[in-house]
């Protein structure tokens, strides 16, 4: 039945402006037009300055000739490439540091955060005084220390520190051996990808198995059995051969091996102990995380303390840890522009700097470079965000 | 009938084994707990064994701390150079600052202590009037007194400026003006106006996807292009605004923690009284979110201070620029002039952070309600 409506009393009368929808609709006009306005403001500024410097715009540049060397590059690139070559060799420069400094940043920081919660004395003392250290002091700081303090200062290369013969330090950076793989080296790659393919249905099987009967199956020993044998027996059935070749001194440098420049270095080195740091605080703080009853509980099953910290105590920590860890992962593929300040030629360095400084195309570069980071950080965040849905308690 | 025996003292409880107890028993805890454990002990040993003696020489034991020049450094075997700093001091901390105006400077920073030390500890009194003296008095007494050109102070143009002066500028200034800018962004990030929430948004996500040395890079590049034209802005200024709004983003995150840790209530509470939005804003919801959210704020003032150091990339003269350029003079060259040059930098920014760092430790725990074990 529908309700009377002549007992609710009416609206009241209000003046247009004090009508909080109308008002609110007000608000954003006036914010929009401002925005509007600044923007626009700021294009006619641009353009009429541009105009004064005479300059030209648009990314026409991309096809231009670069004409500067890039000393350190994953892809083929001379004096002669164009633009777009050189932005394509810093973008890939950032990717590894990036890449390289996530991997080793975690490794460090699980070490740390773990060692710093440990019951031992000492150690939990070292990883203390690592991350309180290494957090407070500025990474561009860190990296000015690792450049210009340490392998800067390495001997030159005939006095060269020179480790199981084969890895040599000195002030031109690293040189470490690089392995030559002969003709039949795929087959191992082949072998290698179906022992994955196998180890993975094994997994499910033993999942399977574990519900069906209750019967655990030793997966993880057969599992690395299984990735260790089956490339190893193919290996010495095709007869593969891997020499490797060693960095030699020869003249006024080595030759042979991979060189990594000391700028390369002490970017990855300096970003991966920087980071390390905060990624310990994370993983400290998400062990602690996990209430002491679930461990007490774990024990009252009777699970023993391996089985403990895999089923129980890890998967509830890692819903902590990941969401603050995504934010330190999108830290490092931002600060490894820092590496800019110590010349590695890595996006900002190459394009921010040299491609901008040459065309003095600022307003396409500026807008690029952004995006670029943009995109970066949107992917890392896209991945963990992906990640951690997965492992996301499941509520009812 | 037999004897009972009762008895009627309490027995005294024994005292527990001497092996749980004092220096053995803290030993055998917190060292010797298992196998492993003494393993990870012996090695722990060895590295700090490893690692301290020579630390220690380098740092005082071999260290020249009185010294005209490089010379007494260059000697073989010897370790940091602190002499070094102790002459370079004064441009580390004041930069090209005119050496007889410098106490200008002084003044800065003595008034600057006498006003943050009492805002910083909870239990002083006159917190707005102390609050409103150092956002608003303050920064536009150092401009004025560092600046000059009035009050028949003679003028030191910006560039003159640097070292840690510059350094603490850069980081007052990020806090004082971002902050507002911060909590506006997070109020539009959380308003029910769409277009607004989505301007808020778009700011602040774009803002903290960037690097920071990439917004510098712009504001140092693209700022004269957008102001118009027969404008100039100065560097410093650019650096500023760059590092600002950089800020700004990262604080209406913090500040964001704050509200949604609010209870509902409070916003409930606050309609009911029929406040309207600003006060309901500002009188009730934002000091609530403000005080939570401190920690957070705290910790990206830290990591704003730490970024300063930034602004070298694009030619300021900060601390760590000073001190990047004094590594190479080559009256104090020796083999470990750079080492101690970056160990007395990195010194300032800990003692700085860290000290950041324990102070918003110890408002968490001051904070803490009590609903932890």
């Amino acid at each position: 039945m529908a309700k009377d409506d002549s007992t609710r009393t009416p609206a009241p009368k209000t003046a247009f402006y004090n009508d909080p929808v109308i008002r609110g609709r007000i608000y954003q006009a006036l914010v929009l037009l401002a925005v509007i306005a600044a923007i626009l403001s700021i294009a006619h500024n641009t353009a009429v300055n541009l105009e004064r410097q005479n300059k030209t715009t648009g990314f026409d540049f991309f096809w231009a000739t670069a004409g500067f060397d890039i000393f350190f590059t994953l892809i083929p690139y001379s004096r002669a490439s164009y633009y777009w070559e050189a932005f394509l060799v810093g973008m890939l420069n950032t990717l590894l540091v990036a890449v390289l400094g996530i991997f080793f940043a975690t490794l460090i920081g699980f070490v740390a955060g773990i060692a710093r919660l440990s019951g031992n004395f000492i150690i939990s003392s070292i990883a203390t005084f690592y991350i309180e250290t290494i957090r407070n002091i500025p990474a561009l700081l860190q990296l000015f220390f690792w450049y210009f303090a340490v392998l800067k200062a390495m001997p030159p290369v005939r006095e060269s520190f020179i480790f199981f013969d084969s890895i040599a330090i000195n002030n031109r950076g690293l040189n470490v051996p690089r392995p030559i793989f002969d003709g039949h080296f795929h087959y191992v790659v082949i072998a290698f990808l179906l022992a994955l393919a196998f180890v993975f249905v094994l997994r499910k099987w033993s999942i399977r198995h574990l519900e069906k009967t209750g019967q655990r199956f030793p997966f993880a020993s057969t599992a690395l059995a299984i990735l260790v044998f089956i490339p190893g027996i193919v290996w010495m059935l095709s007869g593969t051969q891997v020499t490797f070749d060693i960095p030699q001194l020869g003249g006024f440098n080595f030759r042979g091996g991979v060189n990594l420049p000391p700028e390369f270095v002490a970017i990855v080195v300096g970003i991966s102990i920087y980071t390390g740091s905060f990624i310990a605080e994370t993983v400290r703080a998400g062990i602690l995380a996990v209430n002491w009853g679930q461990t007490e509980a774990a024990q009252s099953l009777g699970l023993k303390s391996s089985d403990r910290l895999r089923l129980v105590i890890i998967p509830q920590a890692m819903r902590v840890i990941i969401p603050p860890m995504t934010n330190q992962y999108l830290n490092l593929v931002k600060n490894s522009s820092l590496a800019a300040a110590i010349g590695y030629p890595e996006l900002v360095s190459v394009f921010m700097g040299t491609t901008l400084n040459q065309t003095g195309r600022a307003v396409e570069v500026v807008f690029i470079t952004m995006l670029v980071y943009f995109t970066l950080s949107f992917s890392v965040s896209s991945l963990m965000n992906w990640y951690n849905r997965r492992v996301a308690l499941v509520e009812r | 009938m037999s004897d009972v025996f009762v008895r009627t003292t309490w027995a005294e409880p024994l005292p527990p084994p001497d092996s749980s107890v004092g220096v053995k028993g803290w030993i055998r805890g917190n060292l010797f707990a298992s196998p492993g454990d003494a393993m990870l002990t012996i090695a722990g040993f060895l590295i700090l064994l490893w690692a301290v003696p020579p630390l220690f020489n380098f740092l005082i034991g071999d260290a020249v701390f009185i010294a005209k020049d490089g010379a007494a450094c260059r000697v073989e075997g010897t370790g940091a150079c602190w002499a070094y700093i102790w002459d370079k001091l004064n441009f580390f901390v004041y930069g090209f600052y005119p050496p007889a105006q410098q106490w200008r400077v002084n003044i800065c920073f003595v008034v600057g202590a006498l006003l943050i030390v009492p805002l910083l500890v909870p239990t002083a009194p006159y917190k707005l009037v102390n609050a409103i003296l150092f956002f608003a008095v303050y920064p536009v007494m150092v401009l004025i007194l560092l600046r000059g050109g009035m009050f028949e102070l003679s003028f030191v143009p910006t560039e003159n400026w640097g070292g840690l002066t510059v350094t603490l500028i850069i980081g007052l200034c990020g806090i004082v003006i971002s902050l507002p800018i911060g909590v506006v962004l997070t109020l539009g990030r959380q308003s029910k106006l769409p277009v607004i929430r989505t301007l808020s948004i778009a700011f602040i996500e774009l803002w903290r996807s960037a690097p920071l040395i990439t917004i510098l890079f712009m504001a140092s590049v693209m700022l004269p292009l957008f102001a118009p034209q027969g404008m100039t802005v100065d560097k410093l200024v650019r650096a500023i605004v760059g590092v600002t709004l950089f800020e700004a983003a990262y604080l209406a995150e913090a500040v964001r923690g704050g509200l949604q840790a609010l209870p509902r209530g409070q916003y409930e509470a606050a309609d009911s009284l029929g406040l309207n939005y600003p006060k309901s804003m500002g009188l009730i919801i934002l000091p609530q979110a403000l005080k939570l959210s401190i920690p957070g704020i705290v910790n990206s003032f830290i990591s704003l201070f730490k970024d300063t150091s930034l602004v070298s990339i694009v030619g300021i003269f900060d601390l760590l620029n000073t001190v990047q350029s004094s590594t190479s003079d080559l009256r104090w060259g020796s083999p470990h002039q750079a080492v101690t040059g970056y160990l007395f930098a990195a010194f300032v920014f800990w003692a700085f952070c860290f000290g950041m760092s324990r102070y918003s430790l110890f408002i968490e725990r001051r904070l803490e309600t009590g609903h932890k074990r």
